[in-house]
């Protein structure tokens, strides 16, 4: 039987102004009906070019499509003119993207842009009256598992939540029976619960309607379970690809060993440092917002009468899905959210109600590392005038000792002295944090508090930055409050783990205790939803 | 890459002005604007000396003539030397631009910051004040300051540049509304920075991007309100002259007389494409995200 779709040869250049960029490097993969091909890579990998190319989704230029062809049931997707290509997407191949929150047009209703696909249909003789349009909407949301689906046929996509979001981009995605699927990371903006409900929901609706999918991912987890093949891509080349399971338990390549290597799995090697000593100590701490967004003043309780303490020496996981609070917990410790009530002690002194002045010196001794190192490091500072600042206002350095100063932070985080010039976007994403670390340990702090410092970074990096995080905490006597929504990590990384839910604190306790023995459902769900890179066990979850 | 220079540029530690100086100095056409500019000033600055007659110096009886050798750019309606007409204008015109435009980044600047900056209460005051300026007809507040304050070509300087800092000022406060939320602020915040530094080194200098393009806008603006207000008298009088007025003349004659309009109207066109182009290639020179070569 011929593939549904079979690309051969792929080759995708960018022609940029800063010289030729080979996005995609003579790949070749085929998908039949039925099948799931899941492709995956870190960024830059050329995974999301190879399947936008096939639907002319690249802007050209800067990209060029160099050679290759893509046979979408007989006919090649990459020399079909304009008015074709406008058929196949309209029927035959269908994208879901990754970020639900902006792939929905806020000012229509979520049934209209279902039925749109419907009633303004290319092929007049397919087009439907608005009504029919509309009982085939409502019965897809109910197959995608949208309760209510008549009355939230009506509503906006702002009343949905961010998974609810992704099921309508799937019944869109579904409306016209696509034979073919491009899943472009549909998961990796959601919560790790919610994230294994969608998982289950393409595979079970792939399984109905025996349409092809592509899923496209970075996470060897979230593929394993639901993956007939698996094609693995670095710098737009084809590493190797073959079934699921023998890439995952065979594997010969080195690219993917590494890959797979890279997933944290159990604990760190490090022992428990915690001495007997409270550093922190938060008590009843309440932090509330005022929301003045809505018609009336709504109170957002983000943090509710949280108790906690911080050993010196401890690193101390934070766990909770988002908007879970455990953000604005980490800043209202640190004194950069208000605080609405209770006290956070630092050290024997207590931090709450004191006046911004006086803070400062108690700000040299506790710092924060933040999420996205693109929006962390000002970008138009360079490196050396971002590390100096700190050490330059707290007086750690004076005008001649400096240069000397910021060589060695640099050491100390494994990045060359020679980029000491340079600006922030110079950098990958993995040497901006090393810089982001830089900046808070510059003031020699006793207390870390990092807000997700390796969500946004490849598997491979957050390897890295993890065991740079541990070295620094061991050669540095840091305490860390650890903050981060995958439980993977913080299993490796922490030696105790606090877990949040709707801002409380809901259960605590020594990390692989915690792990054995989850006493609240809440963390036993959570748990039980991490995706493992092991695809006998993901497949057994998923049918079960 | 020139390796050689970038390596230099390490050694010394570039700052963002050095560097925006190596980059501009690579931009042919920013340079070509910056050169004009340089050329216009000095030639305004030079006017009284190298002027090739007196600027009230009429002669009735020749009238208006067409460019020749004695007359480069013709002559106007009181048989007045165009050229030298157009090189006093420029020395008003240009001073007009630049110093009310200096008053209007000035004020704006720091007033949009700080109510971005500040947020709340403060800031809903600010805008409020704002708001009320812009409703405020600007005619009767500069002829307002005229009158308390007597005429003074300093004065009316300063009187159009506090009316153009209003927009400046909003679109300072939308930008720096979106800097403070962003997470290098709060790492600044983190590690106890005094609120000032923190306007000082982390937001204008992020703001600097639609800072240059708008003022780059506001100095022509500025300089044809100056030819506005000396049209209804409030501004300078003849026989003194600005560009702006002499434009407003030249339409009037403009069917007998062409060239009345054609040669003051090259001046300011010149002096706007030198700006722009001078805009744009500072704009790019200040952001370190582009290219250095």
């Amino acid at each position: 039987m011929a593939a549904l779709l079979d690309v051969k040869n792929l080759k995708v250049h960018f022609h940029t102004r800063n010289g030729l960029v080979k996005a995609v490097d003579d790949v070749s993969f085929s998908v039949n009906a039925g099948e799931t091909l899941a492709i995956v890579g870190e960024s830059g990998s050329g995974k999301s070019v190879t399947c936008y190319s096939l639907l002319d989704l690249l802007p050209k230029p800067p990209a060029k499509i160099e050679g290759g062809t893509a046979m979408f049931d007989g006919e090649d997707l990459l020399t079909c003119d304009k008015d074709r290509m406008r058929h196949f997407r309209g029927n035959d191949i269908a994208m879901i993207f990754q970020d639900p929150m902006t792939s929905l047009n806020p000012n229509l209703t979520v049934g209209e842009q279902l039925i749109e696909p419907l009633i303004y249909h290319p092929d007049k003789a397919r087009r439907q009256d608005r009504a029919t349009a509309k009982l085939r909407a409502i019965e897809l949301l109910n197959e995608v598992g949208i309760v209510n689906s008549e009355r939230r046929f009506d509503s906006y996509p702002h009343e949905f939540s961010g998974g609810m979001r992704q099921r309508v981009m799937i019944a869109m995605a579904l409306i016209n029976e696509p034979r073919l699927l491009i899943c472009d990371e549909p998961t990796t903006a959601l919560d790790v619960t919610i994230q294994a409900q969608i998982l289950d929901l393409i595979k079970q609706l792939q399984k109905s309607r025996d349409v092809a999918v592509i899923f496209i991912s970075h996470d060897l987890g979230v593929v394993a379970g639901i993956a007939d093949k698996v094609l693995v891509m670095c710098n737009g080349v084809a590493m190797e690809s073959g079934d699921t399971d023998k890439i995952f338990y065979h594997t010969e390549n080195d690219y993917t060993r590494r890959l797979l290597d890279a997933i944290p799995e159990g604990a760190k090697t490090m022992a428990n440092r915690a001495q007997s000593e409270n550093l922190v100590e938060v008590s009843n701490l309440r932090t509330w917002f005022k929301d003045f967004s809505g018609p009336k003043l709504n109170i957002v309780k983000a943090v509710e009468d949280a108790s906690l303490t911080i050993k010196r020496g401890e690193i101390l996981g934070l766990v909770g899905e988002s908007g879970s609070g455990k953000s604005t917990l980490g800043r209202s410790i640190l004194q950069l959210a208000p605080t609405t009530e209770g006290t956070v002690t630092f050290d024997g002194t207590q931090l709450t109600g004191m006046s911004p002045a006086k803070l400062v010196p108690w700000r040299r001794r506790m710092q924060m590392i933040f999420q996205d190192p693109y929006a962390s490091l000002n970008p138009r500072m360079t490196v050396f005038e971002t590390l100096a600042e700190p050490l330059l206002y707290h007086g750690i350095a004076d005008k001649n000792t400096v240069t000397e100063q910021v060589q060695q932070l640099m050491d100390d985080v494994g990045l060359a002295r020679g980029h000491m010039r340079k600006y922030p976007h110079e950098f990958s994403g993995g040497q901006r944090q090393r810089i982001a670390i830089g900046r808070a340990i510059a003031t020699k702090p006793e207390l870390i508090i990092a807000d997700e410092p390796v969500s946004a970074l490849d598997v491979t990096i957050q390897a890295q930055v993890l065991d740079l995080i541990l070295e620094l905490v061991e050669r540095h006597n840091l305490t860390m409050l650890f903050i981060s929504h995958d439980l993977s990590v913080v299993r490796y990384i922490s030696d105790r783990v606090l877990v949040m839910h709707h801002g409380v604190l809901i259960e605590q306790g020594d990390t692989e205790h915690l792990w054995a023995n989850p006493q609240q459902d809440y963390t036993k769900n959570l748990l039980k939803a991490i995706p493992l890179a092991d695809p006998k066990s993901e497949r057994a979850r998923l049918s079960s | 890459m020139n390796s050689n220079s970038t390596i230099m540029a390490a050694e010394k530690g570039t700052s963002l002005w050095e560097d925006a100086w190596i980059k501009l100095s690579k931009n042919r056409l920013a340079l070509v604007g910056l050169g004009l500019l340089i050329f216009l000033c000095v030639i305004s600055l030079l006017t009284p000396w190298i002027a090739p007659y007196g600027y009230e110096k009429q002669d009735l009886l020749m009238g208006a003539t067409p460019p020749s050798a004695e007359h480069w750019l013709g002559t106007d309606v009181f048989g007045r030397d165009m050229l030298t007409r157009i090189m006093w204008g420029g020395r008003v015109s240009l001073m007009v631009g630049f110093i009310a435009t200096a008053v209007a980044l000035a004020i704006g600047v720091v007033y949009g910051a700080v109510a971005g900056y500040v947020g709340g209460r403060v800031d809903a005051v600010m805008m409020r004040l704002v708001d009320i300026l812009y409703a405020l007809p600007f005619m009767i507040f500069i002829i307002l300051l005229m009158v308390v304050f007597g005429r003074n070509l300093l004065l009316l300087f300063f009187a159009i540049g506090a009316v153009e800092w209003l927009t400046m000022a909003r679109i300072v406060r939308g930008q720096v509304m979106s800097l403070r939320k962003q997470e290098f602020v709060e790492a600044a915040h983190s590690l106890g920075l005094s609120q000032w530094i923190i306007i000082r080194r982390h937001i204008i200098p992020n703001t600097l991007g639609p800072v240059i393009v708008y003022t780059t806008l506001t100095i022509p603006s500025v300089m044809l309100l100056e030819a506005f207000l000396s049209f209804l008298g409030l501004g300078i009088q003849p026989p003194q002259s600005s560009w702006g007025l002499l434009i407003n003349y030249g339409v009037e004659t403009m069917e007998e007389y062409p060239w009345l309009l054609i040669f003051p109207g090259i001046a300011l066109s010149l002096t706007l494409f030198a700006l722009n182009f001078l805009g744009d290639g500072l704009r790019d020179a200040l952001d370190p995200r582009t290219a250095k070569d």
